[in-house]
């Protein structure tokens, strides 16, 4: 029953969203918005999930005091004083000038912005160690890679040749390739589908 | 260890000193660079350009903070040439991190033009699941929507009368630094046939070229250096104005420029080490 | 006299005046004809389409027409009510309402409506004859989508008949993976030294394809683990993810007969924000120094981020996306890489289960079809076949 019934559930609703597509009659496009709206509702019940997740592991941590215990408690901290700023009377938190909206605004956006921008200087000495023109598609690929960083450039004269190579390698042989995965990746994508629809891909659920 | 390979095995954080000091010097002494302005983002300013006024444009925000240095330019731009040309705009965010990127455009764009909301603009707000969403949002707005961000009810508004679906929009602009484009490409262009265009990060900007060439989108912005050939254009036709600061992306380009020729640099320095010390190698 | 003259000269002058300042007659143009009405076909049985004749003043003639005017009514008596416009050269018009009662566009099917088509030519204009009643319906099959349903049947049949060749012992042949093949090279290296092992199932949802191969690939590697007593760590974004990922794990370890010794804490949610996460990841690397890495599913803008600090922690690190724009990274900063469809394939490649080997040939096939449609549809477009071109038009 355990497995039984998420299968049976798995394949009623998918084979079901399989033919809705073919089918333009009013009761299935009433019926899909119906699975569209409890989607997006049981999507909000694992997000309460997540946080019980969340809390539950970083206490047990600060508990039994292993080793980096004092970030867990700052995560714990953190989510509960955004919590509690998100419900102070008189203001609309979603508002801004809110204090939950100067939170976002004056740390949160700061710090996400600081993560992402470490992969300026990754990007580089990842570039230094690992871009070697140790074959022929090696310095292909290099020099491809050179071109396109050159864009920005200006390189005086040079510069509308390498405007017109960027473009082409842009719109011909990475179109090509990128065409190619989207293909593969696309027929991937069907065949794990048909798995799962069939039942033939059940670790999402786990054994007994 | 001879120099060669030294240099190979050069310190990462040397690496980090360099491009620090690169970006921050080119910061402080910045430069003009001259721009060749793409197709793919002149296709979107033309047809923005062809807008009636009462015309409407939906605006899909779908970035997180960490992106906005990229793409915060593009959705300015486009919204002051649209505010500017009294084109509506229809904002929604699927991102869960995007409802105060959208909320801050929006407030303060709307302010410059004196734009009212629910008459020149509608924000519908953050929704999960941007697949499934979209997929309402092509039957009825209202579907995943019944209030805009404000907490006020979709009919009520003045512009959302007549405005069910995406077939009343006149095309979708999504900016995203994620996976939304492709739900949005699919579910948007691809089940409902709506006319679409994106602006994405740099690094996702040559997977899309196939949906250009096939013409599932009209347009595509490219990362900082598409949304300064966004700027450019709309400076040019007095849009956007750099004495009031609001060529965000192009003031970065001279920063993008010195900081790719240090990257071009140390990968021929790279390279340079490797086939000095494989030439050493064989000698011995 | 002089009067006489004035009068003579003044009258004409006048009568030119008031013949110069009256509006010209303006020709009416002539009416479009062949009105007919039909339901729009594919749709849910709540739209209604017309077509007619050009008016024979629209580009010739006196080509004054400038659009036409769609009216609608529920019998040729009651007053016409105006349902759209459309510029001159078009006639074909889809009248889409609603299917909602209370809204004001709502269009009932099964319910008879008559159709006038007007040619407008500035504010003048003429009607045509009413048209055929007609009434919308719902139709069961969407025969635009036709093209759609070939492909997956074709998948399918491929599919099965792969699949039952597998169930009958028939062996199919899968190039190696390097990615895979060091798997078990660095599950040992983490239990010689000591060190766990972390396993990132990347930014995706339960719902993505990336995620769910991702987990086969799990239930594997948790399941050499068990047996070879190591700890994996399993930090995840998503929290339907990690519930499936805890069934997973738990899976494995079962399967390995090791159930007592599968920590649930060890598989958990850290947050559903892009850069917390990585932070959050990032500082378990660098804390715990984990002997192997591995980073299978969807990635962003943070795999550089990760296979970076993993390499600083002096990891081996095996990665897979399906994200085309990461893979660059994850070649630049892994130790191997699978690409792509390589990521989906791989789960089939660990087990050997025919079932799986089946679905991996019948991609492949899938693949050898696309590639001779592709060669076929190139050289029909270059000498414009329109039959075969046709045969994969979607319209929607």
């Amino acid at each position: 029953m355990r497995r039984t019934l998420p299968f049976a559930l798995v394949t009623g609703v998918g084979f079901f969203m399989l033919v809705q597509y073919f089918v333009p009659k009013e009761e299935f496009e009433i019926a899909y918005e119906w699975i569209l709206d409890w989607t997006i509702v049981i999507g909000c019940f694992a997000m309460l999930l997540g946080l019980w997740s969340l809390t539950r592991v970083n206490i047990s941590k600060v508990q039994r005091k292993t080793p980096g215990w004092g970030y867990s408690l700052i995560a714990i901290a953190g989510m509960v004083f955004m919590l509690l700023v998100g419900f102070i009377p008189g203001q609309k938190s979603l508002e801004r000038g809110s204090t939950f909206m100067l939170l976002f605004e004056y740390i949160y956006i700061p710090i996400q912005a600081t993560m992402f921008s470490l992969l300026a200087f990754y990007i580089a000495s990842a570039a230094y160690r690992a871009f070697r023109a140790r074959t022929v598609l090696a310095t292909i690929l290099l020099l491809s890679a050179i071109i396109i960083m050159l864009r920005l450039v200006p390189l005086g004269p040079l510069s509308e040749i390498n405007q017109w190579l960027a473009n082409f390698i842009l719109t011909v042989p990475n179109m090509a390739a990128k065409r190619a995965f989207w293909i593969g990746v696309g027929l991937g994508v069907t065949a794990t589908s048909l798995k799962i629809l069939l039942g033939i891909e059940r670790t999402y659920m786990g054994r007994d | 260890m001879n120099f060669y390979e030294r240099m190979m095995n050069l310190d990462r954080r040397w690496i980090y000193l360099v491009i620090g000091l690169v970006v921050v010097i080119t910061a402080i002494f910045p430069f003009d660079v001259p721009l060749y302005v793409t197709p793919e983002v002149r296709s979107i300013y033309d047809y923005i350009e062809s807008l009636n006024p009462g015309d409407v444009l939906m605006i899909g925000v779908d970035y997180a903070p960490e992106v906005m240095a990229e793409l915060h330019p593009m959705t300015y731009a486009i919204s002051r040439q649209c505010f500017k040309k009294d084109v509506k705009l229809l904002l929604c965010c699927l991102h869960q991190n995007g409802p105060g990127m959208v909320e801050q455009v929006i407030s303060q764009v709307s302010k410059e033009y004196n734009k009212i909301n629910g008459v020149d603009y509608v924000y519908l707000g953050y929704k999960p699941y941007p697949g499934i969403t979209i997929l309402a949002m092509g039957q009825n707005f209202r579907i995943p929507f019944p209030e805009d961000y404000y907490g006020t009810p979709l009919d009520s508004l003045p512009m959302m009368r007549g405005l069910t679906n995406f077939d009343n929009v006149k095309a979708i602009i999504n900016i995203s630094g994620g996976s939304g484009t492709e739900l949005w490409i699919n579910f948007a262009n691809g089940r409902y046939n709506a006319k679409l265009a994106i602006g994405v990060t740099g690094v996702m900007t040559s997977d899309y070229y196939p949906f250009l060439q096939s013409g599932q989108i009209f347009g595509l912005i490219g990362g900082m250096k598409g949304a300064s050939e966004y700027e450019y254009l709309a400076e040019k036709d007095g849009y956007i104005s750099r004495a009031k600061n609001q060529l965000s992306a192009y003031k970065t380009m001279p920063i993008q420029t010195t900081s790719h020729l240090v990257v071009i640099l140390f990968i021929v320095l790279g390279n340079i080490g490797f086939f000095m010390s494989k030439k050493k190698k064989s000698r011995i | 006299m002089k009067k006489t003259k004035f009068i003579i000269l003044i009258i004409p002058l006048i009568l030119i005046f008031f013949n110069l300042s009256s509006p010209q007659e303006k020709p009416v143009p002539l009416p479009p004809t062949e009105v007919k009405a039909f339901d729009t076909p594919n749709d849910n049985g709540h739209s209604l389409s017309v077509t007619w004749k050009l008016s024979p003043d629209d580009g010739a003639g006196k080509n004054n027409v400038v659009a036409y005017e769609i009216l609608r009514a529920e019998s040729p008596k009651e007053e016409f009510e105006v349902r759209g416009m459309v510029p001159s050269g078009e006639n074909l018009f889809d009248d889409k309402g609603s299917r909602e009662k209370e809204d004001k566009n709502y269009l009932p099917s099964h319910k008879n409506y008559y159709y006038k088509i007007r040619a407008k030519a500035d504010n003048i204009f003429s009607e045509s004859e009413v048209s055929n009643p007609a009434f919308a319906y719902g139709q069961w099959y969407h025969t635009g989508k036709t093209p759609v349903l070939a492909g997956v049947i074709i998948f399918s049949i491929f599919a099965l008949t792969f699949i039952t060749l597998a169930r009958k012992g028939k062996k199919l042949y899968i190039r190696p993976l390097p990615g895979i093949e060091a798997v078990d090279e660095a599950v040992g290296r983490a239990t010689e030294m000591g060190k766990p092992i972390l396993y990132v199932l990347g930014l995706g949802t339960a719902a993505d394809i990336a995620t769910i191969a991702s987990f086969t690939i799990l239930n594997r590697i948790a399941k050499i683990t068990a047996e070879h007593r190591t700890t994996i760590l399993v930090p995840c974004y998503d929290s339907v993810v990690m519930a499936a990922a805890q069934e997973t794990v738990r899976a494995g370890y079962l399967e390995a007969g090791r159930p007592d010794i599968y920590k649930e804490e060890n598989v958990f949610f850290v947050t559903s924000m892009q850069f917390a996460y990585v932070a959050g990841v990032n500082g378990l690397m660098l804390r715990e120094k984990p002997a192997t890495n591995f980073y299978l599913g969807k990635f962003y803008a943070e795999s550089l981020l990760l296979a970076e600090t993993g390499s600083i922690a002096g990891s081996i690190q095996i990665s897979g996306t399906d994200e085309i724009a990461q893979i660059p990274f994850f070649i630049a900063a892994t130790d191997y890489t699978l690409i792509g469809e390589e990521l989906y394939a791989a789960s089939a490649y660990l087990g050997k289960e025919p079932v799986l080997l089946g679905t991996l040939k019948a991609q492949d096939w899938g693949k050898a079809v696309v590639i001779i449609c592709l060669i076929l549809g190139a050289l029909a477009a270059s000498f414009h076949f329109q039959f075969f071109l046709n045969l994969f038009r979607v319209q929607l």
